[in-house]
């Protein structure tokens, strides 16, 4: 008589419906040629105000356009619209972060030209945009002199989905104490190796390193091979094969 | 998923095993409540979902060896405290095995 239970061995990952979805997106956009940038930090880190910039300061060169998710508001949208290139909102409602299913659902009803770069602002919050892979190519977290030098810490799965941290108003950084030295040293200990910039839009200091580094990493994506291209993919997408 | 193979392999199934990352960006809290409802009027139904955690463990470029973190505020060797970040554990989401009726 046997007591064991009687187990079964299967290994089957289990795909989130939104990394289905996520994956397509990604494929699409590769056979588009559009690079994806998507920003995520806390409310008010200053997205839109480093987004605007980006925008006018790269729209000479490319045909760039942005979506924006927010709870309610069309605010971000209109600043962003003042940079002069098409701009889509995202209103979420009562959902705290973008779903690759309404990044979809925007482009569908968006009829615009081909791009080069779409860039896609997340709604404030450090917690639920770590689990949503909107199928982009680089994923930058920002992260403001007034926040203090320990989010990373707080907050280390979103900061490990990232690509690259932006430390944004450094305009203010004497005002507040910031710390610069521990604030890049926390960035490392939750993704090592990461490129960090600091950044003031305000003022400008410091966007011609963050947007060389933009178009850096863009021209060396266009170029490498699909499969090299799918495998940083699974990066995003959250689990292995 | 499960039930698919379940059905596949026309067996019944007493629990689903299931091993689930730190870094999986699931919450196994609202996957054990969620988990009776989705099985609801299917194959499944009744049955129990058994969630193993994997920790994260990553792969340390000085020591050569795999590591496993003590928390994931530091991607660093426990041993010797170099960064890393190359993981090789814990984004799983993975169903493992099917505990069968008896
Ligand atoms: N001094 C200074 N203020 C800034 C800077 N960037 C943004 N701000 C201010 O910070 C506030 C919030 O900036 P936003 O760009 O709206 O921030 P956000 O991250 O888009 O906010 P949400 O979309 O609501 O999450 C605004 O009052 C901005 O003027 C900066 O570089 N320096
Ligand atoms: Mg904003
Ligand atoms: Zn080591």
């Amino acid at each position: 008589m046997t007591t064991e239970p009687r187990l079964l061995a299967v290994r089957k990952n289990v795909l989130k419906q939104n990394d289905v979805l996520a994956r397509a997106l990604r494929d699409r956009f590769r056979a588009q040629g559009t690079s994806v940038i998507s920003l995520v930090s806390s409310p008010g880190t200053g997205k839109t105000a480093l987004l605007e910039r980006t925008l006018t300061l790269l729209k000479e060169n490319y045909r760039v356009a942005a979506l924006v998710g927010d709870l309610a508001t069309e605010n971000d949208a209109l600043r962003l619209a003042r940079s002069g290139v098409p701009v889509k909102q995202i209103t979420t409602g009562t959902i705290c972060h973008l779903e690759a299913a309404m990044v979809e659902r925007a482009l569908e009803e968006w009829s615009i030209g081909p791009l080069d770069l779409l860039f896609i602002e997340n709604v404030g919050n450090l917690v639920c945009p770590a689990s949503y892979d909107l199928g982009e190519d680089l994923r930058l977290v920002l992260l403001s002199v007034t926040e203090g030098e320990d989010k990373p810490l707080k907050y280390p799965t979103i900061f490990n989905s990232a690509d690259a941290a932006v430390i944004t108003k450094c305009d203010l950084a004497v005002a507040v104490d910031f710390d610069e030295v521990t604030a890049l040293a926390n960035i490392q200990a939750v993704r090592p190796g990461m490129p960090a910039f600091l950044v003031s839009s305000k003022t400008g200091q410091g966007l011609s390193n963050y947007l060389q580094f933009l178009t850096a990493t863009l021209h060396a994506k266009l170029h490498v091979p699909a499969d090299e291209a799918s495998s940083h993919a699974e990066i995003h997408s959250g689990t292995s094969r | 998923m499960a039930q698919e193979e379940a059905e596949r392999r026309k067996v019944q199934v007493d629990a689903v095993h299931l091993d689930l990352g730190a870094l999986s960006g699931v919450v196994k809290e609202a996957l054990l409540f969620s988990y009776g409802v989705a099985c609801d009027g299917t194959l499944l139904e009744g049955s129990r979902l058994v969630v193993t955690d994997v920790p994260i463990e990553v792969f340390c470029s000085v020591c050569k060896v795999p590591r496993t973190l003590k928390s994931m505020q530091w991607f660093c060797c426990p041993e010797c405290g170099a960064a890393t970040s190359e993981i090789l554990h814990g984004k799983e989401l993975v169903i493992t095995a099917l505990e069968l009726k008896q």
